[in-house]
């Protein structure tokens, strides 16, 4: 009926959706130009893209600092800190939702309280256990400071992850487990053979909250690592930033792309796993 | 109670006849894997260890270190009482930086979730590519925090920054940013509204795609105009999710560190420190470490308050459907 206001309230909307769409995109599309601007062309303001573009500007960054063993590093730290916490997670979340203990209900509001207590909080006892307690365990043999474990430890268990788990195992359909009751199968093969396959979408999403928080942590790793060949690439980032100095703009950019377009290429693909994924938590809970 | 417990599950996990089970051969435990009370402990020790180690004792430990007097040459230590409390709210920096923190969370959240609302009602509208648009709103959101920074502090330069070159059109000379301390805080809180809208924006979608249609239908029926439709269906349906996004959004805001130390350093004169980058600066740059944690017991009992003060108001406030 009133196909002509809804055309103008369309037309409305697209130029807001063209709106948002810019101001998201623009920055990640002025890193992209700034990558490949040569530091004359970026320190004159009329100068929108590079006259020439500087390839150079990539294998620079990646010399300018060890990236390859920041990559490395955030792998190593992603892979074992996200794989302890989906596998401690996985544990404690079918020990709360299908093992009977006396006062399991208070045991797991101690996991829960745990929430409550940020890690920032906790930086400096943590430092110094890495630091001190650590080397008066081992005597004189070091510390952990500036070590994988040292960077990984800390971040270990899972009161999120147990959480969200049992929350998933407990609204699996009850008859399968009586069925895996019936057939005598023990808690080990229920939970391998039963829980788990049945379970995998919501240990997957948590699979992937603790990869991407993992691969993100800039804090922890930045005070318990002393020395460039520990660190993860999101310090790396900030010691090109040192590295380079004031101007280096275009360095510094095609090195922060050198960061931010892998995950964007596999954000690409797997949109509409990642956002569900990451979002779970706030929107089935 | 662990013996009372546990004969009576085991029979209801192993309902085979009794012969049988006498000839089940046991694990190398002893039998131990069979029994429930064993499993349990055994599933959940690992992540209690880990959890203690670094989240309990190390709360304790702090709480602990925030009451010592601790020389800085001999590192000796020896019971201060609240002397470390009260040299901080004495302190004028440390005023400043709660100061900052306030109003660091108070603009993130309003801005994340008023401009996360906004995109959600755009993109709950029956668009070509609106997914395409949420899939692009969500990006920054996965992307490292050190990255987003050093891209912003790109876009802030005041010379050759994308912003200054925009501002250039309207023959606007721009405000020096991140270099100025009154200009500096803005810029992080842009950067972070940036980095963190598109997740409100998702989950404000969520939670909108999830008001039942015919309520919409009996407002209109009712003759109710599009304003009172949202302020009478939308708003009241969106209030647990909104509540959500709330006490999330402001405890991650606490913790907001990365953005800060690439961007600005804490500064310009302390303009941009807030609470978590307190700590760290009086912890790892002045090596002060009691009063660092002092500074720590301070944000934890703060959101500790947050939580509690938006449970109040959750029980008060908060609009469930059909509980």
């Amino acid at each position: 009926m009133d196909s002509n206001k809804l055309s103008v309230g369309k037309i409305g909307g697209y130029v807001m959706m063209l709106l948002v769409a810019l101001i998201i995109g623009v920055p990640l599309v002025w890193m992209l130009i700034g990558s490949l601007m040569s530091t004359r062309d970026i320190l004159n303001p009329n100068q929108w893209l590079p006259t020439t573009p500087v390839w150079d500007n990539y294998p620079d960054a990646w010399n300018s600092v060890p990236f390859a063993r920041f990559f490395l590093n955030s792998i190593i730290i992603t892979v074992f800190g996200a794989g302890s916490k989906v596998v401690l997670g996985v544990l404690c979340a079918y020990a709360f939702a299908f093992l009977k203990f006396p006062g399991k209900n208070i045991l797991f509001l101690v996991v829960l309280a745990s929430l409550m207590v940020p890690s920032q909080v906790v930086i400096i006892p943590n430092y110094q256990f890495m630091s001190t307690t650590i080397r008066n365990i081992l005597g004189t043999e070091g510390n952990w400071v500036n070590t994988y474990q040292g960077i990984i430890l800390p971040s270990a268990a899972t009161a999120f992850g147990t959480f969200l788990m049992r929350q998933g195992f407990m609204g699996l359909p009850k008859d399968v487990l009586d069925a895996a009751k019936v057939d005598g199968a023990g808690h080990i093969r229920t939970m391998w053979q039963v829980i788990l396959p049945m379970a995998k979408p919501i240990v997957v999403t948590f699979g992937l909250i603790a990869v991407v928080g993992e691969w993100n942590e800039y804090l922890w790793p930045l005070i318990i690592t002393n020395t460039d060949n520990m660190r993860p690439v999101t310090v790396g980032l900030r010691l090109l930033n040192d590295a380079e100095g004031n101007n280096n703009w275009g360095v510094i950019m095609a090195g922060t792309a050198l960061v931010v377009m892998p995950m964007l290429i596999v954000y690409t693909f797997l949109q509409r796993f990642i956002i569900d994924g990451l979002t779970a938590g706030a929107t089935k809970g | 109670m662990a013996v009372n417990n546990e004969p009576m599950s085991s029979a209801e996990w192993n309902p085979q006849p009794i012969g049988e089970a006498f000839y089940r051969p046991k694990g190398s435990f002893g039998g131990l894997l069979s029994k429930e009370w064993f499993l349990f402990l055994l599933f959940v020790i690992p992540n209690f260890f880990f959890l203690g180690l670094f989240t309990y004792w190390p709360l304790i430990r702090n709480f602990i270190l925030s009451t010592q007097k601790v020389n800085p040459y001999t590192k000796a230590q020896s019971f201060a009482g609240t002397d470390n409390f009260t040299w901080l709210f004495n302190d004028r920096v440390f005023k400043q930086v709660v100061t900052n923190t306030a109003i660091f969370i108070i603009c993130c959240v309003v801005f994340t979730l008023g401009l996360g609302l906004l995109v959600a009602l755009l993109l709950n509208e029956r668009l070509k590519g609106r997914t395409a648009v949420r899939a692009m709103v969500f990006a920054p959101y996965l992307i490292a925090g050190s990255a987003v920074a050093l891209v912003w502090a790109y876009i802030f330069n005041p010379r050759f920054g994308l912003l200054a070159m925009m501002l250039g059109w309207f023959d606007i000379s721009s405000p020096r940013w991140l270099e100025d301390p009154d200009w500096a805080l803005a810029a992080v809180i842009i950067t972070y509204v940036w980095k963190n809208l598109g997740f409100a924006a998702v989950v404000f979608l969520a939670g909108l795609q999830g008001i039942p249609k015919d309520l919409y239908e009996a407002a209109k029926l009712d003759g109710a105009s599009a304003w009172w439709r949202f302020r009478s269906v939308t708003l009241p349906m969106l209030s647990p999710i909104s509540f959500f996004l709330m006490v999330t959004s402001v405890l991650s805001t606490f913790q907001a560190f990365d953005l800060i130390d690439v961007m600005t350093g804490g500064g310009p004169t302390y303009s941009t420190t807030t609470l978590v980058y307190y700590v760290y600066d009086q912890g790892w740059m002045a090596q002060r470490w009691e009063r660092a944690a002092a500074a720590a017991v301070v944000l934890f009992v703060l959101m500790l308050v947050v939580t509690a003060m938006q449970m109040l108001w959750e029980r008060r406030q908060v609009h469930y459907d059909g509980q």
